[in-house]
């Protein structure tokens, strides 16, 4: 008991409290009660009947997996396609740009602060059909190019656009962990730099890469904006399941569960991560 | 260096390269404002006839104005809780040693980490569950769960660099423990405070995730912009999201501005100890 009161006394334990107690409120207590749901009778509103894996069944049994096969996919696509186009913006940033990053860095972080219906509302624009680059290729070529809207690869588009400074950031922390000496060390002893990038610069950057690429990939697993609007009825990706399991449906059981499958999935990968990981090392640089 | 010349090759490429990509991320921001100039009733390109008169139809209307206050109302009251919560948050995040820390450092991001739009969901059954009618002050919450995080991890970036001798000192002089917050922590801080609470505030005015499952009645921007392009289209869908564009590029312009007046002045005082 004293030991306890003198560890809240800590100024650390007492400035961590009041956020902790919001979360715990607001993020812990309706993950508790989503899970909690997940095991009362399909339609039920209440918490009070006896607990049944009745839903979990019948989410298995019905096509269900098939919207979480595409977001997994997608999500997994996103993550390759994000690597080789982030990778080399991330080097310059952390390693050439100089006086500049600061520059590139605001530039990469605004959008961020525009709304994502906004920016998804541009693609509309671009990729419809009469839209700007339909339109342009019409007037400038007589080509017309229709059909770009409401495809699985203009969700794939919104993506990759959508989540790329979430892979960008962390890569630059990490590139910008890597010693040059390291690097000029591996020259001198005459290897190539293909090897350099394999063997010095990939494993000494892996941890800020591995943050961006979870990231993106729990992020766009979750996504419902970009198949809404980019990808009209196209594909199902397990978001929508969701909400129209908890609003149309009216069936709270089921999205509790599909939930809950997505959230186990997720916290899964998280979890195997950050088991990895110093945060003080990767956001203080000590 | 033998290496000199690719180098140099590699770093053209590598600027060229990330000239095309901020291109790629500005190209929709840009179809939108060319699109609330447009004359036309639907969004037909090449644009054949150019128009203002959106604009003037968009700030008339008395739904816009809701919406705009509503979001206004939700971003402010965000910021305001968001800093100061994560202002203590970071200290304990960096500052601070204490058992415990790196369990704390992990679990509290895990909310940035979630998917936003079972978030919200999960947040309409807890507010259902408890009775809570939802409306834009649930909306607040909803949204401080996501951003209080982001704003802790923002803040102990600033924190991490913080010297702990410098409070130290002042206790020996005989500062109270709110003198030292007041006048040593506080200012140290500054920076870390103020880019916490431009990406609360903008986090919040663009949020559409976790507005759509926590507003219930109310509306805000970004909802009322997702429920036209799904249904409904009007030339405003554009004209609004060019509005609130360059309202947020205004804020960011006004604080960048701030923020360069105020290191002149550092400087100006500065100047004559040093010389």
């Amino acid at each position: 008991m004293a030991r306890l009161l003198h560890w809240l006394k800590n100024p650390g334990v007492l400035s961590a409290l009041p956020a902790s107690l919001f979360l715990l409120v607001g993020f812990a207590g309706p993950l508790l009660m989503v899970l909690g749901y997940s095991f009362m009778p399909p339609k039920t509103f209440t918490l009070d009947s006896a607990p049944t894996l009745e839903n979990f069944v019948s989410v298995i049994t019905q096509s269900y997996y098939l919207s979480f096969l595409w977001s997994l996919i997608l999500a997994a696509i996103t993550v390759l396609l994000l690597f080789p186009i982030c990778y080399p913006i991330a080097y310059g940033m952390a390693k050439l740009f100089g006086k500049w990053a600061n520059l590139v860095t605001a530039l990469i972080a605004l959008p961020l602060l525009i709304s994502e219906n906004i920016r998804l509302f541009g693609w509309v624009l671009l990729l419809l059909k009469n839209g700007i680059i339909d339109g342009a290729m019409q007037s400038l070529f007589g080509l017309p190019l229709s059909g770009m809207l409401y495809t699985v690869s203009a969700i794939l588009l919104g993506l990759v656009y959508v989540y790329l400074p979430f892979m960008l950031f962390p890569m630059v922390i990490g590139i910008s962990m890597i010693p040059d000496t390291l690097k000029e060390a591996a020259f001198d002893l005459g290897a190539t730099r293909w090897q350099v990038f394999r063997e010095v610069e990939l494993p000494l950057a892996m941890p800020g890469i591995l943050i961006g690429s979870i990231l993106t990939f729990i992020l766009a697993l979750g996504s419902l904006a970009e198949s809404k609007i980019l990808g009209g009825q196209v594909i199902v990706m397990i978001a929508d399941d969701i909400e129209s399991a908890f609003t149309f449906a009216q069936n709270w059981p089921k999205g509790s569960v599909l939930s809950v499958l997505l959230i186990a999935l997720s916290g899964l990968i998280v979890y195997i991560l950050f088991r990895r990981i110093d945060l003080d090392q990767i956001i203080g640089r000590r | 260096m033998s290496g000199t010349q690719s180098s140099k090759l590699t770093r053209t490429l590598i600027w060229l390269w990330t000239a095309t990509v901020l291109l790629f991320l500005y190209m929709p921001m840009l179809a939108v404002v060319l699109a609330s100039f447009s004359k036309q009733r639907y969004f037909r390109f090449p644009i054949t006839r150019y128009t203002t008169e959106w604009y003037g139809k968009t700030l008339e209307s008395l739904s816009v104005r809701d919406l705009l206050w509503t979001s206004l109302t939700v971003a402010a009251l965000v910021t305001v809780f968001s800093v100061v919560l994560a202002f203590f948050g970071a200290l304990a995040f960096a500052r601070y040693d204490w058992k415990g820390r790196k369990l704390y450092q992990k679990l509290v991001l895990l909310p940035i980490f979630f998917p936003q739009a079972v978030l919200g969901l999960a947040l309409l059954l807890w507010f259902s569950a408890l009775g809570v009618i939802t409306s834009w002050q649930t909306a607040v919450f909803a949204h401080m769960i996501w951003i209080v995080p982001i704003v802790i991890l923002i803040m102990s970036i600033q924190a991490y660099s913080f010297d702990p001798a410098l409070e130290e000192a002042a206790f020996d002089l005989g500062a109270t423990r709110w003198q030292v917050l007041r006048e040593v922590t506080l200012p140290i801080l500054a920076p870390g405070i103020v880019s916490g609470a431009i990406f609360a505030f903008l986090l919040s005015w663009g949020n559409f995730p976790l507005s759509l499952f926590s507003t219930g009645a109310d509306s805000t921007v970004p909802e009322w912009l997702y429920a036209k392009m799904v249904s409904g289209y009007t030339p405003m869908v554009p004209t609004l999201g060019s509005l609130t564009m360059s309202a947020a590029a205004l804020l960011l312009l006004i604080v960048y501005l701030a923020w360069l007046a105020s290191s002149v002045r550092r400087k100006r005082h500065s100047a004559p100890a040093d010389s």
